[in-house]
């Protein structure tokens, strides 16, 4: 079976997003991946204390998975092909006939059981993303965008991690482009895009996500002091691996989304608003990883000190504040 | 975050490999810098690891102790729960609990046996006996 020699694996901060700029400018569309990110108004906070994963409540930095590939087919127009699969054996055939084809291959997987991720990263995750480019022998070529090197999978490996079950089970997904735009009206997409996210970060109507979800989660925090120490920072730590553990880029994808911002306002006729929104944004990534510095030094604290929940409360609030002010920042900028 | 204040502690959680991070270099610029860890990142994964071995930990004494089937250990040890388990395995809750229960878990059919085996990937030997102590992910 052929490999792919002239496809480049590239290190990449987050998977999704990792994966769609590799395979948008593999197919001729040159797009970094925080264009991609930004493009597919991907950006979010969400705090839903009743879905659990692992015995926590879900906390999200970024929009729900598999919504970067369909945020960029709907803003830019470009066409995917997808396919999941009932049978295993199916999903790997299709997969194998896909690479003889020449196709470079989008896939979701579990993290869990894939065997090149190190021991401690190996958490029952399902909605990760990869690309297969090739096949030699029994092992598939992979190009994971969260790691600085291609890697490779024995193919009952990577069977096990297309097809496990459960919450947000893959099913074999396996996706590429088939339709690039020959041209693209950024002028026209950028600033409907960074309102649309702008706007549903300020105005959800529903109270735990976007800074309203912060604020939540702030609340949630001060309502930890009446529980158990343990469960607490228990609690603190899942928030500080939501935000710079899975996959984010630092601050829970603030920098990756100021970085778009940055790349907006030079297309956009090098924007000065827009490019001062760039810098807000950084400045709020640099307090969310201030706060993750502060839950750390709190869980490192063990019985003796108390975790200083109104501290961490503040923090939170201080971040929801200065998050808002960007996004109101973008509202105007952007509305003109 | 300034490109020289990325943070790196080469942290064992990574194992060797690098992340790449969105940091602006001194003209204010953003580029992606490969980082090998930060040590809060590295604190909280660790308490996340350890917490998940506690449990692994006390299912193995609480198997050897007999209140427990072999079951119980291996669902911990691939760092599963309850919920993970019967999603993965598509058996209800309360019937998982049921064959925690030894004297169920050694009637059960070779079918739902395979159910279990292919959920945490592993034999049915492995499934049905307690190893000396809870084992490292290979």
């Amino acid at each position: 079976m052929k490999t792919h020699t002239d496809f480049q694996h590239k290190h990449f901060a987050h998977c999704e997003s990792g994966v769609m700029s590799l395979m948008v400018s593999h197919h001729g569309m040159p797009l970094s991946e925080a264009m991609v990110f930004g493009l597919s108004g991907a950006l979010m906070f969400a705090y839903i204390p009743f879905i659990k994963l692992g015995g926590m409540p879900l906390i999200a930095y970024r929009s729900r998975p598999k919504s970067i590939i369909r945020g960029l087919q709907k803003n830019l127009g470009i066409r995917m092909q997808m396919h999941s699969f009932s049978s295993p054996e199916k999903g790997m055939k299709k997969l194998d006939s896909l690479l003889q084809q020449g196709h470079i291959v989008g896939a979701q997987s579990s993290v869990f059981w894939l065997p090149y991720f190190p021991p401690e990263m190996r958490f029952h995750f399902n909605a990760h993303n990869l690309i297969v480019f090739g096949k030699e022998g029994d092992d598939y070529l992979i190009s994971d965008p969260v790691f600085e090197n291609s890697q490779r999978c024995p193919a009952k490996d990577l069977r096990k991690a297309r097809f496990v079950k459960g919450m947000m089970a893959p099913k074999g997904l396996l996706y590429y482009p088939c339709g690039i735009p020959d041209t693209v009206d950024f002028q026209r997409i950028l600033p409907t895009v960074i309102r649309k996210n702008a706007r549903a970060m300020l105005k959800t109507p529903v109270p735990i996500a976007g800074v309203r979800g912060i604020r939540a989660l702030s609340r949630s925090i001060v309502r930890l002091s009446g529980k158990d120490p343990r469960e607490a920072r228990l609690f603190l730590g899942h928030i500080v691996r939501m935000q710079e553990e899975i996959g984010t880029g630092g601050g829970g994808f603030r920098f990756i989304y100021a970085s778009f911002l940055q790349e907006a306002a030079t297309i956009l006729d090098n924007n000065a608003e827009l490019e001062k929104a760039s810098r807000q944004m950084t400045a709020a990534g640099d307090q969310w990883r201030e706060f993750a510095l502060l839950a750390v030094t709190a869980i490192r604290g063990r019985k003796k000190s108390p975790i200083p929940f109104p501290a961490l409360e503040q923090k939170l609030l201080e971040v929801a504040d200065a998050e808002t002010r960007v996004y109101k920042n973008l509202l105007g900028i952007c509305s003109r | 975050m300034e490109q020289n204040k990325v943070p790196q502690d080469r942290i064992s959680t990574y194992a060797d490999n690098k992340k790449a991070i969105y940091a602006t270099d001194t003209s204010g610029k953003y580029t992606l810098v490969p980082s090998s860890g930060w040590e809060i990142e590295e604190e909280a994964t660790l308490q996340a690891v350890q917490e998940l071995e506690r449990l692994a930990r006390e299912a193995h004494s609480r198997v050897a102790k007999g209140e427990k089937s072999t079951l119980f250990f291996h669902m911990y040890n691939r760092r599963m729960d309850l919920q993970v388990l019967s999603e993965s395995t598509g058996l209800f809750k309360w019937r998982i609990k049921r064959h925690f229960r030894p004297a169920v878990f050694r009637k059960l059919s070779r079918k739902i046996l395979t159910r279990y085996c292919d959920a945490l990937g592993i034999s049915r030997e492995l499934l049905c006996s307690l190893p000396p102590q809870s084992d490292e992910l290979e």
